[in-house]
């Protein structure tokens, strides 16, 4: 069934699909059609909905719906997704399955309510304390808004780990064609989402649990993250991303999200004036296409990165071409929208 | 009148001090889950404090929450497993402090869970330091020469919650003497009770022992709580709507 | 006739089950457990009351029949 909808709504009806069993939210620009249109989807569907106090309230339900094996979500905009970063934090210590949407705004601060990139550290680096990693997927169209859920909470199942949907405030706002479609199913997807062997639902006919990350006895902690970073490195069969035309490009334009959108403009017109550009967007920013961007490095391709920030992806583009080809960056901060125009005579200045 | 280890008590010593009022609580909730056969209904949430660590006594399906979000937790985990008996265990920092917020609005919304505040009037695992509840001229870690009006006044729970129409259920409670802890045992039986009958918010406040924190010997403490906190923090029922 | 029984290795030595006891049959014994406190020990007839029971912090008293 296609229908016209915005990105934020989108979202709503892929996690309903999706199995969502919870969701709780706290009112911000940009993404307040997710907590509103949850408020009356998720009431129609019989589940859980509740407006919270705080996002610290929000994030902490979730948590605690995760410790009893079901899904829950929540979504909030930059500001309240540093309030998140604590028990963001406790959830990949205790190795719980959340999903938590950001659609991201201008910042630092109050900053203002248009899309913007600049959390992009927050959610790949690791916003909260502790060595920790965080599955980021980054959406670029109203359609994976719609789809992005399900692989969220499955990647979370999976892994037993906090999933992060990264939008931005364009993608939320956004209105297009979406086909909300039957979501394909997993072939392991009932074994991944059975919790039934960890999770806290009484212990009836078997012996009592507990889920803490609070690890006090000495070296156990140690060997805890130890364990935790095998995991996230697992992480690295997840990485996706959209390429175009990389073979026999000189230049590769790198943007995710909103600026994708943007860079596959420039592409189209640099290629139709004759010059050889290639497109990649990440889909997963973590696991960040690391592998498939030092092969394009090898084979001497230029890298021009495009954010809706100071830059910060950039770095992990650089981290994976270690100067054996150059990276250009162009980006807006504060809620700024990159120019095509620029990017056009930016990279033909690096032919 | 039994007087054996409860079923839901693991067979294990404990980490609290000598003469504090956790172990005594412990119990006394162990032996109403026991009473009320609901061990292996519950999932409970642990706080950040000296009672972080109530999972290792417990025989029940526990979580631990970030410091002051217990009320959250247990909100969610209600609401999505609403025949499941959860409850919160929580010192004054944890609740009446970083979570004061958290407790507000659970009780606010009359959620149907029951939260147990043990108001040792300190924060206990750190060492000491002011609470909110720490007594006018109490010595803390931070309060040296006691605690003055610039450091505020004791935050009295349930007082504060009594006026919020959906919370059913408030009472202040003590463990300092075998009468009191039998009248705790009962308003912890009858919190739980409330759950079990759908009634909503029910908060039990325990007055506790922390000699430690006091400088005090454990049968001072004892004399500490008649003498001085229960007048603080008057003992009785403050809502039973 | 039920009787004190005490965990010697759970006791902390408090001191609050022998301030509560009505009879004053509990005292510090002078051996050692395994932390190195003295544990309390009966020193005389328990009339079952279940006091000491009721205010042990350390899960370390039970008033059971002794059989």
């Amino acid at each position: 069934m296609i229908k016209l909808m915005k990105g934020n709504n989108a979202l709503v009806e892929g996690s309903i699909s999706a199995g969502l069993d919870a969701y709780f939210g706290y009112p911000i620009t940009p993404q307040n059609e997710i907590t509103e249109s949850m408020s009356v989807r998720m009431r129609e569907e019989g589940r859980v909905f509740l407006q919270t106090e705080s996002e610290l309230a929000s994030v902490n339900m979730i948590y605690g719906v995760a410790m009893t094996g079901k899904k829950a979500l929540t979504s909030s905009s930059s500001p309240g997704i540093s309030l998140m970063q604590e028990t963001i934090s406790y959830m990949a210590g205790c190795e719980l399955p959340t999903v938590i949407v950001n659609v991201q705004r201008g910042g630092p601060g109050l900053g203002n309510i248009s899309g913007a990139q600049g959390d992009y550290f927050q959610a790949v680096k690791g916003g909260g304390h502790g060595d920790y990693k965080m599955i980021v997927l980054t959406p670029s169209n109203v359609q994976e808004m719609y789809e992005m859920p399900k692989k969220a909470f499955y990647l979370a199942f999976k892994y037993k780990n906090p999933v992060m949907i990264l939008a931005d405030g364009v993608i939320g706002q956004m209105i297009e064609k979406v086909d909300l479609n039957e979501l394909a199913k997993y072939p392991d997807e009932d074994e991944v989402f059975n919790a039934s062997d960890w999770a806290l639902t009484g212990c009836k006919n078997r012996s009592s649990r507990f889920i803490r990350s609070l690890i006090m006895e000495e070296g156990a902690l140690t060997e805890h993250n130890y364990k935790l970073l095998e995991k996230f490195n697992k992480m690295e069969v997840e990485v996706d991303f959209e390429e175009v035309s990389t073979d026999d490009a000189d230049v590769v334009l790198v943007g995710y999200g909103t600026s994708a959108r943007i860079i596959y403009d420039a592409y189209l017109n640099l290629r139709d004036s004759g010059f050889n550009v290639g497109y990649l967007r990440p889909k997963t920013v973590f696991p960040f296409p690391s592998k498939r961007i030092a092969a394009l490095a090898d084979a001497g391709k230029k890298f021009m990165v495009v954010e809706m920030s100071s830059g910060q992806m950039v770095e992990d583009v650089r981290l994976a071409v270690l100067g054996k080809s150059e990276v250009q960056f162009y980006g807006i901060p504060g809620g700024g929208v990159p120019e095509v125009e620029t990017i056009i005579s930016k990279v033909k200045n690096m032919m | 009148m039994k007087f054996e280890m409860p079923e839901s008590l693991k067979k294990t010593p404990q980490h609290y001090c000598p003469g504090c009022g956790h172990g005594i609580i412990h119990r006394i909730l162990s032996e109403v889950i026991d009473e009320l056969n609901i061990r292996e209904k519950i999932i409970a949430v642990a706080p950040v404090g000296c009672a972080v660590f109530g999972y290792l006594y417990w025989d029940f399906d526990t979580c631990e929450a970030p410091h002051g979000r217990p009320p959250s937790v247990a909100t969610a985990i209600k609401r999505t497993n609403p025949n499941k008996v959860v409850f919160t265990y929580q010192g004054d920092g944890d609740l009446a402090a970083i979570g004061g917020n958290e407790m507000l609005h659970t009780a606010n919304r009359g959620e149907n869970i029951t939260i147990f505040f043990v108001n040792n009037v300190c924060y206990g695992m750190t060492g000491g330091q002011m609470a909110p509840t720490t007594m006018p001229n109490q010595v803390t870690t931070t309060t040296t020469q006691g605690r003055t009006e610039e450091d505020g006044y004791p935050m009295k729970v349930c007082e504060l919650l009594s006026n919020i129409d959906y919370v059913h259920y408030l009472e202040r409670v003590a463990v300092n003497s075998p009468a009191n802890t039998l009248k705790a045992k009962a308003a912890i039986k009858k919190a739980m009770e409330n759950q079990l009958n759908g009634k909503g918010f029910s908060l039990v406040e325990i007055l506790a022992m922390c000699p430690t924190a006091w400088y005090q010997t454990p049968v001072e403490s004892l004399q500490m709580i008649e003498d001085t906190i229960s007048k603080a923090f008057p003992l009785g029922v403050f809502k039973d709507s | 006739m039920k009787k004190v029984e005490i965990n010697r290795e759970y006791c902390k030595c408090c001191g609050i089950c022998i301030e509560v006891c009505p009879v004053n049959v509990l005292s510090v014994s002078k051996e050692f457990n395994t932390s190195g406190v003295h544990p309390v020990e009966l020193i005389g007839d328990c009339i079952a009351c279940g006091k000491c029971y009721l205010m042990c912090p350390d899960f370390a008293i039970e008033v059971k029949e002794n059989d």
